[in-house]
C-alpha cells in the first residue's frame, strides 16, 4: 500500500479562467521513504496538487473527479474534523514564503507548541520545543524559542517551520517550493535538512519546485506537470538524463547550465569606472540609538565597451545599492563614478539629465516596474519625449522596438496587466532601449520568470547586446544565470567585490572562500544537463 | 519591546508631548481672541450700564487693553506655573472649575469608549466570520445606520422612547435630584443616568469599529500564516481568536488611539442634549459668556487628554506588536 495516493484527480478553476481545470486527471503516488519532485512552471498546477492534498483549497476551487487515499483513509470523503485532526499529526506543510507564513505576534516557541496542543500532547511542549529547534540544526533553541519571527533570518523562519511540521512526526510532509525564497547557500542547506530528516525518518515527501537543479539535487522520483496535467513521470535520473516528453526536454534545454564558455578578453576602453564608492546607512538621531549598515564599500570595478559584468551575490550583499548608486538612485557619500571619465557623483540633478539616456536600467519585477495606467505605448515613447523627440517620432520608434524584443506592435495600445511576466520583462526592456542608451544596467531581470521564459529573455539580452553593441551590468543572485551571459564576474558579499575576474577563470578556480560556497551551493550542481 | 527602553521612551515622548501642548495653548489663545466680542462688553451688557467709560474700566480690570502678545505672554506664563487664570463671570478659578466637571466627561466618554470598542470588534468579527451569510447583512446595514446617523438625533430619539415612551430612564443629569442616597444606591442611580448619554456617544464610533474589524479580519484571514494554522490541524475557533484575530486588532488600536481623543470632543454635543455636568458643556457655556479664561482652560485641559491617549496608544501598540520599536 503506497503511502499516498492519487488518482484521477480533477480540480475545476472558476469559470472564466483560461482553462476549465486547475489540474486535471492527475495520478502519482508517493511511497514511504522517497522523495517524489512536482516539478512544473508557474499556473501548471502544481502547488494546487499540494494543497488539494492537504484539503484546503479555497473554496473556489471544488475537487471534481478523483480519489486521495493516505495511509488507507479516502481523504476526500473524511469529515472536516477528523481532516483536521490529520493534519499536523500525520501529514504536514511548510510553504514557500517564509516572512510570512509564521504569525507575527505569537513566539516561535508557541507557535511550534500550538501544534502540540491541539493535537492533545501539550504537556510535552516545554521539552520537545528546544529538541525539535535543535534538530533543525538552529542555535540556542531555547533563545529562539522565546524570539518572535520578525528577529529571525529566512533561513531560520524556514526552520523553524520544518521544527513546526516535524513536531509530531507525520508520515508525510508536503514541500511547497519551501527554497524558492531564500539564497542559494541557505536553500542548500535547508535541502539538505530535509533529504536527512527525511531519511532518518523514513517520512514520504511531497516536494513542489519550479526548478530542476533542486530536483537533481533532492528528488526520488519526478512527476513533470504542464497546464494542470503530468506529462512525464519516473525516476529522477531517468526523468533529468533522458526526458521523453517534448515539454520535459523543453524545460530542461531552457535550465541554465552552469557552465561558462570560454570567452575572448575585451580590451576596449573601459565605459564605467567605480572607484571607492561608499554608501552608508544609519538610522536613529539625536535620541535613539545609531544602527549603521555599510551597504557598500571596497567595491572598485570597472566596465568596458560592449562587456557584461556579473554582479552576483546574495540578498543583502548589495549589488543592487551598487548598480542604484550609478544611476543616482541611491546618493553614495564618497567615491568617484567615472562615466567615459566623467565623474557623476557631484553632478546636480539637471547636470544629470543628459546622461540618463545613456545609461538605462531594467528592473526585477516586471508587475511592479510598469505604470498599470498607461499603454505599452506611451511607456516606451515617455523617454525620448522628455528628452524633446518629437511625439510621433517617439511612437515609431516604440513600434520598432516591440518588434525587436520579439513583441507584436499591436501591443502599443494595450495595457501591462494583459501581458504575461515575461511579455511584461520584454516591454521593460523596450522601454529602456527606447533612449538608446550606452550602458544598460539589468537589475535581475530574469529573477521573477518561469526557467523557459527566462531562457528567452536570456536570449534577447545577448541578442541585443550583440545588435547594438551594448556595454551590460548585470545583477543576479543565480551564478547560473551569471555564468550564461557575462564575460566577467563580481562576486559581493556584505557591500563588498570579494572576487572578481573572467566568468570561466571563477568558475573554474575561484580564489576567495565565499565564492567556493557560493559555487557548492548551486542545486543540482552535479547534474549536467543533456544535451538536447 | 523590552522594558528597559520604557524609561527613555516615555521620556522622549513626554518632551514632545510638552512641545506640542504648548503650541496649542498659544494656537487656542490665539483663535479664541481672533473671534468677535469680547468679555467686557457681555458683562456690560448683562449689568445693563454699558457706556464707554465703564466698558474701558472692564477692560482695563481684566487686562484686555493691552496688546496681545503681552495678554499671550502673561497667559503663557500662568499656564507654566499650572495657574489656568480666574473666571470673573463664575467667581471661581479656572483650574477648580474644570477638575469639578472633569470626572463626569471622564466617566461618560471612558463608558462610550469601552462599550463602542468591546460591542464594535464583538460585532465585526462575527460579521467576519459569517461572511455573506445573513448575520453578516443584519450587522453591516446596522453599523451602517448608526455610521450615518446623526449624534443628536440618536440622543433625541433614545430619550423620546426609553424616558418620555417607556418611562425606564432619567433623560437628563448625572444623578436624580432631592433624593437622599447611599453608597450603591448612588452609582445604581449614576448608571442609570449615564446608560442613554453613553450609548448616543458610542454608537457612532461602535459603526466604526465594527467595520475596521470586519475589513481586517478578512484581509488577515487571506495571510500565510492563516493556512499555516489551518495546516498545522487547528480548529478554526482558535484560528479565528489567537491567529486572525489578534493581528486584525492592530489597526482597530491604532483607530481607537486617535478616536478616544475625538470622543472628548463629540462629548460637546452629548453632554448638551443630556445636560451632562462634564467640562464639554462648561466649554459651551463659557463660549455664550465670552469666558475666555475657562474656555481656554477647557481647550488646555483636554489637549492635553488627547497627547495623554495618543502616548497610551503608542505604548500599548509597542507592547501588542513586538515588532514595534519605540522611537522618540
Amino acid at each position: 500500500m503506497s503511502l499516498l495516493r492519487v488518482e484521477g484527480l480533477t480540480v475545476a478553476l472558476p469559470s472564466g479562467g483560461d482553462r476549465p481545470h486547475a489540474v486535471e486527471d492527475i495520478s502519482f503516488s508517493v511511497e514511504a521513504g522517497e522523495i517524489l519532485c512536482v516539478v512544473g512552471e508557474s499556473g501548471s498546477g502544481k502547488s494546487i496538487t499540494a494543497n488539494a492534498v492537504m484539503r484546503l483549497l479555497p473554496k473556489g476551487l471544488p475537487v471534481r473527479a478523483g480519489a486521495i487515499s493516505f495511509e488507507g483513509t479516502d481523504l476526500l470523503a473524511l469529515a472536516p474534523e477528523a481532516m483536521r485532526r490529520l493534519r499536523g499529526q500525520r501529514m504536514a506543510m511548510i510553504f514557500q514564503e517564509p516572512m510570512t507564513a509564521l504569525n507575527p505576534l505569537m513566539r516561535v516557541g508557541d507557535q511550534i507548541a500550538e501544534v502540540l496542543r491541539v493535537h492533545g500532547s501539550g504537556a510535552d511542549a516545554a521539552r520537545r520545543v528546544p529538541e525539535l529547534l535543535a534538530a533543525v540544526n538552529l542555535p540556542d533553541p531555547a533563545a529562539i524559542a522565546r524570539s518572535h519571527p520578525f528577529r529571525l533570518s529566512g533561513g531560520q523562519r524556514q526552520r523553524v517551520m520544518i521544527a513546526m511540521a516535524l513536531a509530531l512526526e507525520p508520515a508525510l510532509l508536503i514541500a511547497d517550493e519551501p527554497t524558492t525564497a531564500l539564497d542559494v547557500t541557505t536553500q542548500m542547506q535547508i535541502l539538505r535538512l530535509i533529504r536527512e530528516i527525511q531519511s532518518r525518518r523514513g517520512m514520504g515527501v511531497l516536494f513542489i519546485t519550479h526548478d530542476f537543479g533542486v530536483v537533481a539535487e533532492i528528488a526520488d522520483r519526478v512527476a513533470v506537470m504542464q497546464h494542470g496535467r503530468i506529462v512525464e513521470q519516473g525516476l529522477a535520473a531517468e526523468v533529468l538524463n533522458r526526458p521523453q516528453h517534448p515539454y520535459t526536454r523543453a524545460l530542461i534545454a531552457a535550465v541554465p547550465h552552469g557552465a561558462a564558455p570560454d570567452r575572448a578578453d575585451i580590451t576596449a576602453a573601459p565605459v564605467l569606472e567605480l572607484r571607492q564608492v561608499e554608501k552608508t546607512y544609519r538610522r536613529g538621531g539625536l535620541f535613539g540609538a545609531r544602527a549603521v549598515v555599510r551597504a557598500v564599500h571596497d567595491a572598485d570595478f570597472s566596465l568596458r565597451r560592449g562587456e557584461t559584468l556579473g554582479l552576483v551575490g546574495e540578498s543583502g550583499s548589495g549589488k543592487s545599492t551598487l548598480a542604484r548608486c550609478v544611476v543616482k538612485l541611491v546618493e553614495p557619500e564618497r567615491g568617484t563614478i567615472a562615466y567615459h571619465g566623467t565623474d557623476l557623483r557631484p553632478l546636480s540633478r539637471a547636470a544629470w539629465k543628459p546622461y540618463r539616456r545613456r545609461i538605462q536600467m531594467v528592473f526585477q519585477d516586471p508587475y511592479a516596474s510598469l505604470n498599470p495606467r498607461r499603454t505599452v505605448g506611451e511607456t516606451i515613447a515617455e523617454g525620448p519625449v522628455t528628452h524633446g523627440v518629437p511625439r510621433a517620432k517617439a511612437l515609431d520608434r516604440a513600434r520598432d522596438l516591440l518588434r525587436l524584443v520579439q513583441l507584436d506592435p499591436g501591443a502599443m495600445d494595450r495595457y501591462p496587466h494583459e501581458f504575461s511576466g515575461g511579455q511584461r520583462q520584454r516591454i521593460g526592456i523596450a522601454r529602456a532601449l527606447a533612449m538608446e542608451p550606452e550602458l544598460l544596467i539589468a537589475d535581475e531581470p530574469v529573477s521573477a520568470l518561469d526557467v523557459s521564459v527566462q531562457a528567452q529573455v536570456l536570449d534577447l539580452l545577448a541578442d541585443i547586446r550583440a545588435r547594438l553593441g551594448l556595454t551590460m551590468l548585470f545583477i543576479t543572485h543565480d551564478l547560473r544565470v551569471a555564468a550564461q551571459i557575462c564575460d566577467r564576474v563580481a562576486v559581493m558579499q556584505r557591500g563588498a567585490i570579494v572576487e572578481q575576474g573572467r566568468t570561466a577563470e571563477v568558475f573554474a578556480a575561484p580564489q576567495h572562500p565565499y565564492t567556493r560556497q557560493l559555487l557548492d551551493s548551486i542545486p543540482g550542481r552535479g547534474w549536467t544537463p543533456p544535451a538536447l | 519591546m523590552e522594558a528597559s527602553k520604557l524609561p527613555g521612551f516615555l521620556l522622549r515622548r513626554g518632551v514632545k508631548a510638552a512641545i506640542v501642548v504648548l503650541a496649542i495653548v498659544v494656537c487656542n489663545f490665539l483663535l479664541v481672541h481672533a473671534a468677535p466680542g469680547d468679555p467686557a462688553s457681555v458683562i456690560a451688557g448683562q449689568s445693563g450700564a454699558a457706556d464707554a467709560v465703564f466698558l474701558e474700566q472692564l477692560r482695563r480690570q481684566f487686562g484686555l487693553d493691552q496688546p496681545l502678545h503681552v495678554q499671550l505672554w502673561i497667559y503663557l506664563k500662568s499656564v507654566l506655573s499650572l495657574d489656568l487664570g480666574f473666571s470673573h463671570r463664575q467667581q471661581q478659578p479656572v483650574a477648580a472649575l474644570v477638575l469639578e466637571r472633569l470626572p463626569a466627561t471622564l466617566l461618560l466618554t471612558g463608558a462610550a469608549f469601552a462599550f463602542a470598542l468591546a460591542a464594535g470588534v464583538t460585532l465585526g468579527a462575527l460579521a467576519a466570520q459569517r461572511v455573506g451569510r445573513w448575520a453578516d447583512s443584519v450587522i453591516t446595514v446596522i453599523a451602517l445606520t448608526f455610521y450615518a446617523t446623526p449624534l443628536f438625533w440618536v440622543g433625541l430619539m433614545l430619550v423620546l422612547v426609553f424616558s418620555v415612551w417607556l418611562e425606564w430612564l432619567p433623560s437628563f443629569g448625572m444623578s436624580s435630584v432631592g433624593v437622599e442616597m447611599h453608597g450603591l444606591e448612588v452609582v445604581w442611580d449614576v448608571a442609570q443616568h449615564l446608560l442613554l448619554p453613553a450609548l448616543t456617544l458610542g454608537l457612532f464610533y461602535l459603526a466604526v469599529y465594527a467595520r475596521l474589524t470586519r475589513a481586517t479580519m478578512l484581509e488577515v484571514a487571506d495571510q500565510d500564516f492563516v493556512k499555516t494554522a489551518r495546516a498545522k490541524g487547528v480548529p478554526e475557533g482558535r484560528i479565528l481568536r489567537a491567529h486572525v484575530l489578534r493581528n486584525a486588532l492592530l489597526p482597530v488600536i491604532t483607530f481607537a488611539g486617535i478616536q478616544a481623543g475625538q470622543l472628548l470632543g463629540g462629548s460637546i454635543l452629548v453632554e448638551t442634549v443630556f445636560a451632562w455636568p462634564g467640562i464639554g458643556r462648561l466649554a459651551f457655556e463659557a463660549l455664550l459668556a465670552r469666558d475666555y479664561p475657562v474656555l481656554l482652560g477647557v481647550f488646555f485641559c483636554t489637549s492635553v487628554m488627547v497627547v495623554l491617549f495618543n502616548l497610551l496608544t503608542d505604548l500599548l501598540y509597542a507592547i501588542i506588536d513586538p515588532r514595534v520599536e519605540v522611537a522618540g
